[in-house]
């Protein structure tokens, strides 16, 4: 019988020839990503440990990107002790390079790969065909000390991606709307697989989107498959070799198949508090906002970058408006300073920070206070999630959130 | 403002800076009640929570330098100190102070002989009497203790403004 | 006999032709700053005081610096509460995210040589940098200046500070601050004037001169003046009237004291933890280890400053663990360092760059750090506590020693 995309790099990781849905296997790890949302606690558990010790030190990339520059001692004190850590160990380690998931993208992640990150958002890696996926403190300890862990098989739900994009709709909003369509544990425990012709209309940019807002249906992992795009990808950043290039046999089985036609998409947003809460941009339009956010390792790449620019280019964002610009790496802010991208943010007012998670992760910089809302390309809205816990976060994609900004309320380019 | 009054007191030392009075960490907080519990905490974590009403702060020279944040005397005041004792005050913080009705005395000697948990006694304008011996202090000038006079700046606007304070007569209530 | 540039000031602005040190004055304001961190203050006082409309709301600049971006939940408060009062209140001029304050109130032309300015900031005395008469002031007194217009003042002694010749090239006008606070101590100003005068002085761009200014509170001043001359007049954009050109100090009037420095005489120094007068030659302190490199603020991130950074950074790395936080003072200088090359310059030795703002200065976030690490900072303060916990030691220096450390990785002499 044959076999999806995540059971094929299961079986390989495995060490086994095949492997079917709901069966648990011992897999090797090819790289274990954290950051410093949680390294500091896996830190404090390994030296607790009766006989610490790193299977693979090259296996690990730490990265700091959620409170950077750091925001207050306690925060300080994890990243030192994290710093610390990785020197003593010459485990590879970045600290305002931007966000973990964009840094594993542009650097470590190759197809076929099995990847455990210390954050949710690792499906994120199934746009260059490697099987990424969040897991805690204790699962990465274990990997880190082992080099292996276990994992149960997932099942598979296929999304097959026919046409285009159009109506001014982005990757973001594809994703939005299967979430708002499946709901926010349609996809629990496991694999959302894309394909279809639609997928080579969809850029690198759009793929690592569109995988990395996943978890959000549930998702353990997202996977796609490896196409010409992938290929090109992997050539401009460090050609990096392929592990494995899989893609799902014609008679693997899926738990359900959904014929999705990119041309019916539409620009949605995900409302206060839930990102499965989707609806049409047109039916939120007017809502006044306080603070508008383009970045995140959903939306903070150059594409991202130049959509907005795009839009607000010429044009001022609205007085009582803080616009938050973010690339997600430092190679994404270099390229778009090369492009006059950052010179057109602050022409038109933006506030440019240095690439790291910032609002998204909500705990420091430009936070939102009681009553206040904001639209964002961030991965979540839920209740407090960017402040303050009476605050309200709309998600949308670049284009909605840069003409929101402009108009100082929610809309889209054709309002402007 | 007491003409006379005694007070157990508190020793710092020289260039007691505004940031270590009230770190900026806690300056947006909502008020000055609020900010209470930081007061010093770079320096002495414990120390705000130990002061009480009526206490003294003795410090070396230069007390108060750094910043404009008026959070500092504020918050001082608010701790109930009833007047501090020091060889100089930084300019900002001393107008400051004045401005908020807290009272500050140089003296150039005491700072050097009193232990923390001794008591002072204080005539203002006049000395500050320690283990029965005076320390003369210089009055302030007359613009300056018309304003602490008047219970500090907001009540000398007021006055400006025609504001009636509580418990003054109104006079044409009585017509 | 003559007079000290800020009695003439002061004697022309008052029309008090014998005002003189010591005088209790009433001046009229020019210009007025507030800053996010204290408009609720400023807020609550001046409707407690009773005042209905500001005396002059175009002499007002609303500045948000401090808290941008916020930090904490509560800040956005800040910016609503300043808002609204813009608007009840007509306010002209605003500034959301367009830097730090007094980098704003000296490049937007808000101050003007011979200009009485007054702002809730004790960093205002930078603007003597252009021969205004600027000093800091507590929300409670801004209140009633917002309703008056005028303020009560002690015509203040001055000190004459002379520096001639030529500077060494590792060194910078933070260097001469620096060892000037050295000498006079952190209250060796208190309430005085501190004039700086000399060959060397005239020299100096007034970006360098504003270094100076900034850090004059540091020793307790009331203001730290320059005299108004070609340079500070192009800089304004404008040509300067009889009155601006008399600003400069007699030598035959009274001052409290001089200081005569030899400009080859300096070295590059550090402020040293935790006190701004704690002043060492760099050379004592080579090999130091650090955590942290941050150039920015009010005193030092200017592009000059950019600029020195840069010719350190260009083509080398940050050393591996030690994080460089850069955070421009100002919008017009992130975009004109853009222009330059110095960003990408900066950004590809491994630099943070933050949006412009007041960062790691003042506190609240942009790099803040914990026990034992030490950071190398251009900025104005050094205090306990400053940048995180209470046993962070921080160095203060010049934008070219701070990037020769950020690359080595320990504190080293700029070359």
């Amino acid at each position: 019988m044959g076999m999806t995309i995540a059971e094929k790099i299961i079986a390989n990781a495995a060490g086994k020839g095949v492997v079917g849905a709901g069966e648990i296997h011992t897999v090797a790890l090819d790289y274990l990503m954290s950051n410093d949302g949680t390294t500091h606690l896996t830190i404090d558990m390994y030296q607790k440990l009766r006989h610490p010790r790193i299977a693979d030190t090259k296996k690990l990339v730490w990265i700091v990107d959620h409170n950077v520059p750091c925001d207050s001692p306690k925060t300080a004190a994890s990243q030192k002790k994290m710093r610390d850590f990785a020197k003593d160990h010459g485990i590879d380690f970045y600290e305002g390079d931007g966000i973990c998931h964009q840094i594993m993208a542009e650097k470590y992640v190759s197809p076929g790969m099995m990847i455990f990150g210390a954050d949710s958002h690792t499906c994120t890696y199934g746009a260059l065909g490697a099987f990424g996926t969040g897991v805690g403190c204790t699962d990465y300890l274990y990997g880190m000390v082992t080099g292996t862990s276990w994992v149960m098989v997932p099942e598979t739900l296929q999304f097959r991606l026919h046409g285009k994009l159009g109506h001014g709709a982005t990757a973001r909003d594809l994703i939005l709307t299967i979430i708002g369509q499946i709901g926010a544990n349609g996809a629990n425990y496991k694999a959302m697989e894309f394909t279809g012709d639609g997928l080579a209309t969809l850029s690198m940019s759009d793929r690592l989107s569109i995988c990395n807002l996943c978890v959000e249906a549930g998702a353990k992992t997202a996977l796609m498959e490896t196409d010409a795009v992938t290929l090109e990808y992997l050539k401009e950043h460090g050609s990096r070799e392929v592990k494995a290039a899989y893609t799902s046999d014609p008679d693997a089985v899926f738990a359900k198949v959904y014929e999705i036609d990119l041309d019916q998409i539409v620009p949605v947003v995900a409302r206060p508090h839930f990102v499965d809460s989707v609806v049409p941009t047109t039916e939120s339009k007017g809502t006044r906002i306080n603070e508008a956010f383009l970045g995140s390792c959903n939306n903070g790449r150059i594409e991202d970058l130049r959509l907005g620019a795009e839009i607000v280019k010429g044009r001022k964002v609205a007085p009582h408006v803080r616009f938050l610009v973010v690339p997600a790496s430092r190679d994404v802010y270099l390229e778009a300073l090369k492009e006059g991208l950052l010179q057109t943010f602050l022409d038109a007012g933006a506030i440019v920070m240095n690439p790291n998670c910032s609002v998204c992760w909500g705990s420091c910089q430009g936070v939102i206070g009681e009553g206040e809302v904001l639209i964002s390309t961030g991965t979540r809205n839920f209740k407090g999630r960017a402040g303050d816990k009476n605050s309200f976060v709309y998600l949308g994609s670049a284009a909605t959130v840069a003409a929101s900004a402009i108009k100082g309320a929610i809309a889209g380019p054709e309002d402007l | 403002m007491e003409r006379t009054f005694s007070g157990r007191v508190w020793v710092l030392g020289d260039d007691i800076d505004t940031d270590i009075i009230m770190p900026t960490e806690y300056l947006a907080l909502k008020s000055i009640e609020n900010m209470k519990p930081y007061a010093f905490s770079p320096l002495r974590t414990d120390l705000a929570g130990q002061i009480q009403p009526g206490d003294i702060l003795v410090a070396g020279k230069n007390f108060g330098c750094g910043s404009s944040r008026e959070q500092a005397p504020e918050v001082i005041k608010a701790l109930g100190v009833s007047a501090i004792i020091a060889k100089s005050y930084a300019r900002i913080f001393f107008r400051n102070s004045i401005n908020n009705g807290l009272l500050l005395i140089e003296n150039a000697d005491l700072p050097d002989l009193v232990q923390e948990g001794d008591t002072v006694e204080v005539e203002v304008g006049k000395e500050v009497v320690y283990q029965g011996k005076s320390y003369p202090t210089a009055p302030l000038p007359q613009n300056l203790l018309d304003i602490l006079e008047a219970g500090g700046l907001v009540k000398a606007m007021q006055k400006l403004n025609g504001i009636k304070q509580k418990g003054e007569a109104d006079g044409r209530d009585t017509d | 006999m003559g007079a000290t540039l800020i009695e003439k000031l002061i004697r022309h602005r008052t029309g008090n032709e014998s005002a003189k040190a010591g005088d209790i004055v009433t001046v009229r304001a020019d210009r007025v700053m507030v800053h996010d961190i204290f408009i609720p203050f400023v807020k609550d006082k001046f409707e407690e005081m009773g005042f209905q409309k500001i005396w002059d709301p175009e002499k007002m600049v609303l500045i948000y610096d401090h808290l941008v971006p916020a930090s904490q939940v509560d800040d956005t408060r800040h910016f609503r509460i300043g808002d609204e009062f813009a608007e009840r209140y007509g306010l002209t001029h605003v500034h959301r995210s367009d830097g730090v304050c007094h980098q704003l109130m000296t490049e937007k032309g808000y101050v003007k040589p011979g200009d009485i300015v007054f702002g809730t900031d004790s960093h205002t005395t930078t603007y003597g940098c252009v021969g205004a008469f600027s000093t800091g002031i507590g929300y409670t007194e801004m209140a009633s200046v917002l309703g008056t217009g005028k303020l009560w003042l002690r015509v203040p002694e001055t000190i004459r500070v002379n520096i001639n010749g030529t500077l060494p090239k590792n060194v910078q006008s933070k260097d001469v601050i620096l060892r000037i606070l050295g000498d006079l101590k952190s209250d060796g100003a208190t309430y005085k004037s501190l004039e700086f005068a000399g060959d060397t002085v005239e020299r100096m761009s007034v970006a360098s001169r504003m270094t100076m200014s900034n850090m004059a509170v540091e020793c307790g001043a009331k203001c730290g003046l320059f005299a108004p001359d070609e340079k500070t007049a192009a800089y304004c954009g404008i040509t300067l009237d009889d009155f601006q050109q008399s600003l400069y100090g007699d030598d035959d009037a009274v001052y409290e004291k001089v200081l005569d420095y030899r400009a080859e005489d300096f070295v590059p120094v550090m402020a040293c933890p935790s006190q701004v007068d704690k002043i060492r030659p760099i050379s004592d302190l080579v090999g130091t280890k650090i955590d942290q490199v941050f150039i920015g603020s009010c005193t030092n991130g200017r592009l000059e400053d950019l600029a020195a950074a840069a010719s350190v950074l260009k083509g080398q790395k940050v050393a591996p663990f030690v994080k460089l936080i850069v955070t421009p003072a100002s919008k017009q200088i992130y975009q004109d360092a853009m222009k330059a090359g110095y960003v990408e310059t900066l950004m590809e030795a491994g630099a943070m760059i933050t949006h412009p703002g007041c960062g790691l200065c003042c506190g609240r976030a942009g790099g803040i750090l914990t026990d034992d690490e030490v950071v190398v900072a251009t900025n104005n303060r050094n205090f306990l506590g400053r940048m995180g916990t209470s046993k962070v030691q921080i160095y203060l220096a010049s934008p070219l020693a701070a990037a020769s450390c950020a690359v080595a990785g320990e504190i080293v002499e700029p070359c």
